[in-house]
């Protein structure tokens, strides 16, 4: 049995203006996990964003429902190759969440319930291209799939797209995060194949 | 609150990490310096469908190491080992 992939790279078939290059198309959604699935009561559930200054910012789940909700329809794409089409989410925008926060920070480190961390520019979860997301094809998000709530961010490789999302802290310098800090891409645009550092 | 994901025994380590360690680890006896659990490396829980190989302790969940390969070499991160006592010949 060989456990250590040989790596990622590499090109398959699928519409070249909706697979990226290496990925190949699958209708089942696969399950990734770096460990136990955090089961998260939404009684407790809270989000938190803190910025550079250390001002935090924090909504429960009530609050979050409350917010204007929003309806991406997207495809997504993991690194171990596989992309996803045509999926249908509910959830808040970045922009929302991220109206009444004073900051100049440059970059985000996203936190899991778990222990999970992933590290994006701040630049890339705003003007409608991220998301808190609770529901998943018209459901709430089943913990497997990061429910009650996870990081929704389509156009970067989806291990960006924290499952069990709990906060953001806003960081002035990059800080690797789970993935990256193991050789994994910094950015991860599926478009570019960014898999790994230095692609 | 959590509840296990699948994961397999630490046995499935030989292999990988074979290409690393002269002495087959999984013979190794370790100590967790967050929990205090004890016992042999086969006992460990390894976390094998994402991007990399997840080890953690079947006592406390604590990361255990991490395994990646990429095209520029294996990227091993043992930060949570804890202490391990290798089997060497007299």
């Amino acid at each position: 049995m060989n456990l250590i992939t040989r790596g990622f790279h590499g090109r398959r078939g699928g519409d070249p203006t909706r697979i990226p290059p290496g990925q190949y198309e699958t209708h089942d959604f696969p399950v990734l996990t770096v460990g136990p699935t955090p089961r998260v009561d939404t009684d407790t559930w809270t989000f938190t964003i803190t910025t550079e200054t250390g001002a935090r910012h924090t909504w429960t789940w009530e609050q979050l429902l409350a917010l204007p909700q929003e309806s991406p329809h997207t495809d997504i794409h993991c690194v171990t190759r596989w992309s996803k089409l045509d999926t249908d989410w509910t959830g808040v925008s970045l922009d929302t969440l991220l109206e009444d926060v004073e900051t100049t920070a440059e970059y985000a480190l996203a936190h899991s319930h778990g222990g999970y961390t992933t590290d994006l520019p701040l630049q890339d979860l705003t003007d409608g291209q991220a998301w808190i997301a609770h529901t998943f094809d018209g459901h709430p998000l089943d913990p497997e799939h990061g429910g009650p709530a996870r990081l929704l961010v389509p156009h970067l490789y989806f291990w960006k797209s924290a499952k069990w999302i709990s906060g953001l802290t806003l960081l002035d310098e990059d800080e690797p995060g789970f993935w990256e800090q193991a050789g994994y891409h910094d950015y991860g645009d599926p478009w570019r194949e960014q898999r790994y550092r230095g692609d | 609150m959590s509840t296990p994901a699948t994961h397999l025994d630490g046995n499935v380590l030989a292999g990988p990490l074979s290409e690393v360690f002269a002495v087959d680890v999984t013979a190794a006896e370790r100590h967790c310096a967050h929990c205090g659990d004890h016992g042999a490396f086969a006992r460990l829980r390894v976390y094998t469908d994402g991007p990399g190989l997840v080890v953690r302790c079947p006592g406390c969940e604590v990361l255990v190491l991490r395994l990646v390969r990429t095209p520029r070499g294996l990227v091993l991160d043992l930060g949570g080992t804890g202490c391990i006592t290798l089997p060497v010949d007299d």
